[in-house]
């Protein structure tokens, strides 16, 4: 790609409405998989006693949802980015493939 | 070509049955016939895709990526199928069996990366990269540094991730047929030389696809008695699980296996990150045709994986249950679980299924280690043939060329496992896995994640800080008590952690931003420059299209 092109594409409004709109869409989801992540690993680092405390009576602990759903979580946000991604993405990134096609 | 094969397989059998009786009567085990047949069924099966995938298999394309014509459900079940390997199957349920809850630590840690690599990586590796990760990190840096740097953060990460499968495999076909440690680990890694240096990537992804429908069928069945005879209550497997179990309550809760916090803090970073530079994972982003379908592998892969390692604990909990109970006491030898810990989920098989079940679930475990071994050695032969040779050594090669020379990599990467699949023949399979992870995310990550987004990366920055994380990462874990107390024999380690992530990113981190700034070269300035260039690529994909041939 020669810098012509580069800026060319660089200065599309569609460009940067994708850069803009994927970029926080994925910075989003991303801080939110992170805080949930490390939110669980500080808790068994700092406090490992919280994730043995038992729900009720018997003998299961809250530590075997907590991590049951951040497996569960984790599937559905990248679902949830993709099902994006594939559709308004994909479809701005095409109409900025249309824009340039002939210097590609 | 298909005599060849032929002519291989015979002398598998022979040895095979060979070395069988001769150890038989040292073996404490019955010769399993229902498990012998079923791993001649696949043995042939992958053959048989071997020699077609062969036949198709003639450009370097076609032997890295599979031609690019890996559909994104199909690859989705390949990285599921790289991801739930021998280590993942045998060491988490293993450690579930062992300590309880410390093996969902792992199953989480291990899992988490998936969606960080999606919203991160995947995409922008996709559409900058052709066969191995340095080409992303060298798209607009020095080419001869970064690539030597790059493939040997990918050989050393291989290395570990290939012993800790060669482990598994020398245990599990130990208890499986009786044989010897030695000879089953010399078989793994010759049918592994085998499938890749004759079918590459497409008979390595087919083996791998199979593999993983076979294993989230077998561990659905073993999940699925385990909870029946609980009337489908996690609740009431858990409470008989802590009856059973010697720690009893303490198992419900982190406890021995993570110790203190920077352990912790620590792990969790490496299993993190490490995912997102794991290079047999990284290869798979290209067997796709573009950035779509590689974003749905994503998804499928976490599907899958998600979920089997939710079965996974319940299949360890079941262990805990059934195999101390009065007619577990079958699986044991000197109060021992027979094979380690890590049979755990084997010797349950037979509880649940019987011998026919057994044998099934013992030849897809065989199965998993010769489809993970075979894709840790492609990727390890592509950074010897890819980065090194034809782009530093050899920068005339021809196609042909770098082909034999993967073809010669695999083979010496076959013999360096099994002869270290053999020295580690005691450790933990879950832990050296961890160490893979350590390493793939000190030296590997830091340097993908910071040539994509930041435009400041030089490549004398990326080079010493890379070479300085993965230097950390593997002096720490020979000063750490593992190498140094457990192997080495040593009283006390010089570093106390088993983890040393969380130290050795932070090194590669600080000295690349360090030497990146401080170079004030021409050649960076133009490395700067050119982040333009590639960031629009990265974003759009344009220009990647014809990385791939179709």
């Amino acid at each position: 790609m020669n810098e012509e092109l580069v800026n060319k594409i660089k200065a599309n409004p569609k460009y940067q409405e994708l850069v803009s709109k994927r970029t926080s869409f994925a910075l989003k989801l991303g801080i939110f998989v992170l805080v949930m992540f490390y939110a669980y690993i500080l808790t068994i680092a700092f406090n490992p006693s919280i994730m043995g405390m038992k729900t009720g009576d018997g003998v299961m602990t809250i530590g075997f949802p907590i991590g049951a759903a951040i497996i569960i979580i984790s599937f559905f946000t990248t679902l949830i980015y993709v099902k994006r991604a594939n559709g308004e993405f994909e479809d701005l990134t095409n109409a900025i493939k249309e824009d340039v096609k002939d210097e590609l | 070509m298909a005599r060849i094969l032929l002519l291989i397989t015979t002398i598998f059998a022979i040895s095979l049955l060979a070395a069988g009786d001769a150890n038989f009567e040292a073996s404490k085990r019955e010769l399993n016939i229902p498990a012998i047949i079923m791993f001649f069924i696949f043995v042939a099966g992958t053959l048989a895709i071997t020699y077609w995938a062969a036949r198709r298999t003639k450009s370097a394309s076609d032997f890295y990526t599979a031609g690019g014509g890996i559909s994104g459900f199909q690859n989705g079940m390949a990285i599921a199928g790289d991801y739930m390997s021998a280590a993942s199957f045998l060491g988490i349920s293993g450690l579930v069996y062992l300590s309880g809850y410390d093996g969902l630590i792992y199953a989480v840690g291990f899992l988490v990366g998936w969606p960080v690599i999606l919203f991160l990586m995947a995409e922008k590796l996709r559409n900058l990269g052709k066969f191995t990760f340095a080409d992303i990190a060298a798209y607009r840096l020095g080419q001869k540094e970064i690539r030597t740097l790059a493939a040997f953060g990918s050989l050393s990460v291989v290395t570990l991730y290939l012993i800790a499968q060669m482990v598994g495999s020398g245990k599990l076909i130990q208890v499986l047929f009786g044989l010897e440690y030695e000879y089953a680990v010399i078989l793994v890694g010759v049918m592994m030389i085998v499938y890749v240096t004759f079918g590459g990537m497409l008979a390595t992804t087919w083996v791998q696809i199979i593999k993983a429908i076979l294993l989230l069928s077998g561990v659905s069945f073993m999940g699925f008695m385990v909870l029946m005879h609980f009337g489908f209550s996690f609740e009431a497997l858990a409470t008989k699980a802590v009856e059973t179990h010697t720690k009893g309550q303490a198992i419900m809760a982190p406890g021995g296996f993570i110790s203190d916090p920077i352990s912790a803090i620590s792990l969790g970073m490496a299993l993190m990150l490490g995912t997102a530079g794991l290079p047999h994972v990284l290869m798979r982003f290209f067997t796709v045709g573009n950035a779509k379908e590689a974003r749905k592998s994503v998804v499928y892969a976490t599907g899958f994986i998600g979920y089997f390692y939710l079965v996974i604990a319940v299949i360890g909990l079941g262990a805990i249950v059934f195999l101390n109970s009065p007619e577990g006491a079958k699986y044991f030898v000197d109060g021992k679980l027979f094979g380690g810990n890590n049979m755990a989920a084997i010797h349950l098989s037979h509880v649940v299924g019987g011998n026919v079940f057994l044998g099934f679930i013992s030849a897809v475990a065989f199965a998993t280690i010769l489809a993970v071994v075979s894709g840790l050695t492609l990727a390890g032969a592509s950074a010897i043939s890819h980065d090194i040779y034809a782009s530093v050594i050899n920068k005339n090669a021809t196609e042909e060329q770098e082909i034999r020379i993967s073809k010669i990599a695999v083979i010496v990467i076959g013999i360096v496992g099994v002869l270290l699949g053999i020295a580690f023949e005691q450790q933990n399979i879950a832990f050296m896995v961890g160490l893979a992870f350590a390493i793939a995310a000190s030296a590997n990550f830091p340097i993908l994640f910071l040539s994509i987004y930041w435009s400041k990366l030089t490549t004398r920055g990326a080079v010493i800080g890379g070479s300085l994380g993965l230097l950390t990462a593997v002096i720490l874990v020979i000063i750490g008590p593992i190498v140094w107390v457990q192997i080495l024999g040593n009283a006390e380690a010089l570093f106390p952690y088993k983890h040393p992530a969380l130290f050795s990113v932070t090194v590669a981190f600080v000295a690349i931003w360090f030497f990146s700034i401080t170079d004030k070269s021409q050649r960076a300035k133009d490395e700067r420059i050119a982040f333009e260039a590639q960031n629009v690529r990265a974003e759009t994909g344009f220009g990647a299209e014809g990385a791939v041939s179709h």
